[in-house]
């Protein structure tokens, strides 16, 4: 008896392209809102990102509520109750986050609050805990790596509890994600490089992983053929609309399927380094990525070798012996690192980064072993696992 | 009873729907999360690999597995470097919560039809807590699987059999059931 069985979801209404600012008067306007507030962090107001927001709403007769652009890097707690009290104070009746992913997240969790109308959000916390449909939300990504515009998950820095708490909920999903090349023109070439990898990586890793599914695959094979052809050509040219486009709609494509097939082990690895070190996340998946499935080669061979076909093209596939596909795809990956390093610097190796000591690869092969995604992981991985694909990112 | 033409009456009862499969699928996971919790009970006292994920569990750390409806459970309470089986009414809110999401799905896992891990990935299990606690339960829980069941089970259970040798394998299998069988028979002190 054929027992195969997966789940998919992906409600969000994707609104991408020229000019996809200026859907969003009609948008609102559609889930009966007038006062929208607005959250953002500092830089991308300082950027003149939300003033685009904001001229693309108003030029038409629509209203914008307060901004809220206090939200830090790692997101944070205190900013959710901050950015939720405004919220009320200000009788808003929707939320549009103009951001990465700490701004999406907190604009997330900000909403479970403005819905609820206050209290602790952490009554909220972990998986399923919320029962309704929450106040429009409208998501406008700033990067285009963390695919947060799409997912169902929010990670908000809790200080007072000296932990990361984490929200998942159906209910959490955005209504609409707003894909406008204009947001993503000015991305320094490091962050596109490292925000682009991290794209990659979700896609990989949803194509690889244990929850992979018929649509997943499909979101993910989309996602990796973009990046794998617009990288480049955007690190080479910034200010292309076009490429800034298509590897914003890669990033999101990667989100539903890595938001439907979750990641494995390159993200239990990274999310140690990134928390031990404050290695930026994407830097940290690009590192890891070409290890991780050199490691996994063992179970998935198969779908490693499939990736050729996305990475490198149709003819470099069928001229693949299928026994070379999984190394040549693996190495077509790495060939996108070295370009990105020669153009930006983009980190190769661990060392390349300068902030992890070498003795330390030993702590970080343990802790990673807690990280929940490694359940996902095609392999099974022990501690001299997790430290051989360590010790060989590290590099040298 | 009458009902309107078309209209199915899905308020019989609670047991309507309920044939003997269900009832079998029920009794046999709920015995086998007994026999789970007894195990690991005496898992986490007679294996160091074990106690040395459990001693770092927070001190106050519970966990319950369960079926969605809430039964059958299993709760366990973090004791020492020790995992110890407790009623469930006494927990009010464990630390960490494995929860399928039907009994049947229970069933699937415990009759090894289907691995763990690939319970997870098919969405039949969900975690509510600490995501590093978790990690080091089902590494336990792994563990203890390799060591107590014949091989040609365990690797229907887990992703990977690990590497043990059979020596070690029968020792430590051997205090693992001698132990199960003096708490039996001990009085809970608690």
């Amino acid at each position: 008896m054929n027992k195969e069985y997966f789940e998919f979801v992906c409600p969000v209404k994707m609104v991408a392209g020229f000019r996809a600012l200026e859907h969003i008067p009609f948008e609102l306007d559609t889930r009966g809102s007038v006062r929208p507030m607005i959250v953002s962090d500092k830089g991308v107001v300082g950027a003149g990102l939300v003033d685009i927001v904001v001229q693309a709403i108003t030029s038409e007769g629509g209203k914008v509520g307060p901004v809220f652009d206090n939200v830090p890097p790692d997101s944070s707690m205190d900013s959710v109750n901050a950015g939720a009290a405004i919220y009320l104070e200000s009788d808003c009746d929707a939320i549009i986050a103009v951001g990465g992913g700490s701004v999406m997240d907190t604009a997330k969790a900000m909403n479970i609050m403005a819905t609820e109308g206050g209290g602790d959000p952490r009554r909220y916390a972990g998986y399923n805990n919320l029962k309704h449909r929450l106040k429009p939300y409208i998501a406008v990504p700033t990067t285009a790596g963390t695919g947060s515009e799409v997912t169902a998950i929010s990670v908000i820095k809790d200080t007072d509890a000296g932990m990361k708490t984490f929200y998942f909920s159906q209910f959490l999903l955005p209504d609409v994600a707003v894909l406008d090349p204009r947001m993503t023109l000015k991305l320094p070439p490091m962050i596109t490089a490292a925000t682009a990898m991290d794209a990659m990586t979700h896609a990989v890793e949803a194509f690889t992983c244990l929850a992979k599914n018929p649509l997943s695959d499909a979101y993910a094979e989309a996602a990796i053929r973009r990046i794998s052809e617009w990288l480049v050509p955007v690190l080479q040219k910034p200010d292309d609309p076009r490429g800034r486009l298509e590897l914003a709609q890669a990033a999101a494509m990667a989100g539903i399927a890595f938001s439907n097939s979750p990641v494995g082990l390159v993200h239990a690895l990274a999310h140690t380094i990134g928390a031990m070190y404050g290695v930026h996340h994407g830097a940290a998946n690009s590192i890891f990525l070409p290890y991780v499935l050199e490691f996994n080669l063992p179970a998935s061979r198969a779908e490693i070798g499939e990736l050729l076909f996305h990475l490198a093209g149709p003819e470099d596939f069928a001229g693949t012996p299928v026994e070379r596909r999984a190394e040549a795809a693996i190495a077509r990956i790495v060939e996108m690192k070295e370009a990105a390093h020669a153009i930006c610097g983009l980190p190769r190796t661990l060392s390349e980064t300068g902030k992890i000591p070498r003795e330390d690869l030993p702590g970080i092969a343990e802790k990673s072993l807690d990280d929940g995604t490694v359940v996902m992981n095609p392999v099974d991985v022990t501690y001299e696992d997790a430290l051989a694909v360590l010790e060989r990112a590290w590099g040298d | 009873m009458s009902l309107t033409p078309n209209v199915v009456d899905t308020e019989l009862s609670p047991a309507a729907g309920r044939g003997p499969a269900y009832a079998i699928q029920r009794g046999y996971a709920g015995f086998m999360m007994w026999l789970i919790s007894r195990l690991l009970q005496a898992a986490s006292a007679v294996d160091p690999v074990i106690r040395r994920d459990i001693g770092r569990l927070p001190e106050d750390f519970s966990f319950s597995m369960r079926v969605r409806s809430g039964s059958p459970a299993l709760t366990m309470r973090k004791v020492g470097d020790g995992l110890r089986a407790v009623p469930s009414s006494t927990v009010r809110r464990p630390t960490l919560t494995f929860e399928f999401k039907h009994v049947a799905h229970a069933f699937l896992v415990m009759s090894f039809q289907e691995s763990t891990p690939r319970a997870f990935a098919n969405d039949r299990l969900a975690v509510d807590g600490d995501f590093p606690s978790a990690m080091k339960i089902m590494r336990s829980l792994n563990r203890m699987q390799a060591v107590v069941l014949p091989r040609f089970i365990a690797v229907r259970a887990l992703k990977a059999y690990p590497r043990i040798g059979i020596v070690e394998k029968i020792g430590l299998a051997a205090r693992i059931y001698g132990r199960l069988v003096i708490d039996l028979f001990k009085r809970d002190p608690s």
